[in-house]
């Protein structure tokens, strides 16, 4: 049971706001919420010393494993498409600086479009609290035990967050280089953060996350002097991994390299 | 662990498909899942076990086919066996290598048993 609301909800990701306590919104498909029906298949026993009457027939069905899911991530891209949102994944492991470079990169991008930020972590809304002083709307997902945002979690929170025209949508995954490389969620480019405080192999340690990104963003760059990282070595390991890769240097502490960065986006913006 | 989560949506579709069929059980499914597909199939087992209490699917046996990964040089046109996504090619060194099979990631088939005289 979920304490917060008391309803039968076991496990499954929440919707939460920072300052509203009160505000608690279990993510889950309304229209067919029928999931296991645990129970329901017991009628009969597994005696399996008399099945003889049954017949088997194999039904062949080519469907992608993950095809709900796909499916869902196109529905949230069109009406992204259609109100001409511009969402990106950021996807890293935990304390790369995700929600660092939001912060620093929010309040100016702010002053040219409108901005909006879903938060995905497993427990807290202390993101969502971080983002929400800078005055953009914000939601958090809280994944529980999960370990990625999934295309249904992100169409939820969309439901319940406020977003303009012509915005920018940025939606902070779960720290975690591998699981959300495999789940679509709608976004019009995946940005994967690594922070020179980790090892400039990561890209070849963790290839499919690399392979899927689109744009890699290389943080903390103010601590090189500090740090056994190449960092040429490691824009040469993803470009191994994937060589349509952008790639950008920056460190959201001292700001350095944000410009570049913040232009870039503005211009994919305009191009749309 | 997203194997777990992948294990419930793979009971999903084929308890789906099966109540379509009017199914009594499902007693087999057939699943591609290619080597650079990053998904562990050792792994996805263990979970479908659990994923799978209390479904049709309880008792289905899954089989698993994993195509191994294939990379198309984008400079030279060679095709060479691939065990990831840093792949080279061995005829003129190219780092562009297009993968063209190994990202698999399919239910290919169930087997449903139509419970008659029972």
């Amino acid at each position: 049971m979920c304490d917060t609301c008391g309803c039968s909800t076991e496990g499954g990701a929440v919707l939460r706001k920072p300052g509203e306590s009160d505000y608690h919104v279990h993510v889950s498909e309304s229209s067919h919420d029928e999931h296991h029906h645990h129970g329901e298949n017991h009628g009969h026993d597994h005696d399996h010393g008399h099945h003889h009457e049954s017949r088997s027939r194999t039904i062949a069905l080519e469907q992608d494993v993950l095809l709900k899911n796909n499916l869902l991530a196109e529905r949230n891209r069109g009406y992204f498409e259609a109100r001409n949102i511009f969402a990106l994944n950021f996807l890293s492991s935990p304390g790369s600086g995700k929600t660092s470079l939001l912060e620093k990169i929010i309040p100016v991008l702010q002053q040219h479009v409108p901005v909006a930020v879903i938060e995905g972590d497993q427990q807290t809304t202390n993101d969502a609290e971080r983002i929400q002083a800078l005055g953009v709307p914000v939601i958090q997902i809280n994944t529980g035990s999960g370990c990625h945002l999934d295309a249904l979690m992100v169409n939820s929170a969309v439901k319940e967050l406020v977003l303009q025209d012509n915005s920018l949508l940025c939606i902070e995954n779960v720290g975690n280089l591998v699981c959300p490389a495999m789940f679509d969620l709608g976004e019009a480019l995946k940005v994967v953060i690594i922070s020179v405080t980790e090892g400039d192999d990561k890209p070849l340690k963790y290839p499919n996350m690399f392979h899927e990104a689109d744009l890699c963003i290389l943080n903390k760059i103010d601590l090189l002097p500090y740090v056994d990282f190449d960092a040429r070595k490691c824009r040469e390991n993803a470009m191994r991994v994937n060589h349509h890769l952008e790639w950008f240097e920056v460190s959201a502490k001292t700001g350095e390299g944000l410009a570049a960065w913040q232009e870039w986006i503005e211009h994919k913006m305009k191009k749309r | 662990m997203h194997e777990m989560s992948i294990a419930l949506s793979i009971v999903d579709a084929v308890e789906s498909k099966a109540r379509e069929e009017g199914a009594g059980s499902i007693s087999g499914i057939e699943l591609v899942i290619g080597k650079l597909a990053g998904i562990e199939p050792e792994s996805l087992k263990f979970c479908f076990a659990a994923a799978a209490k209390g479904t049709l699917a309880e008792e289905a046996l899954l089989v698993i086919e994993e195509p191994e990964g294939i990379g198309e040089c984008g400079e030279c046109g060679k095709r060479f066996p691939v065990s990831f996504y840093y792949a080279e090619c061995p005829e003129c060194r190219s780092l562009r290598v297009k993968i063209v099979s190994g990202e698999e990631f399919l239910i290919q088939s169930i087997t449903i048993e139509e419970q008659e005289g029972e």
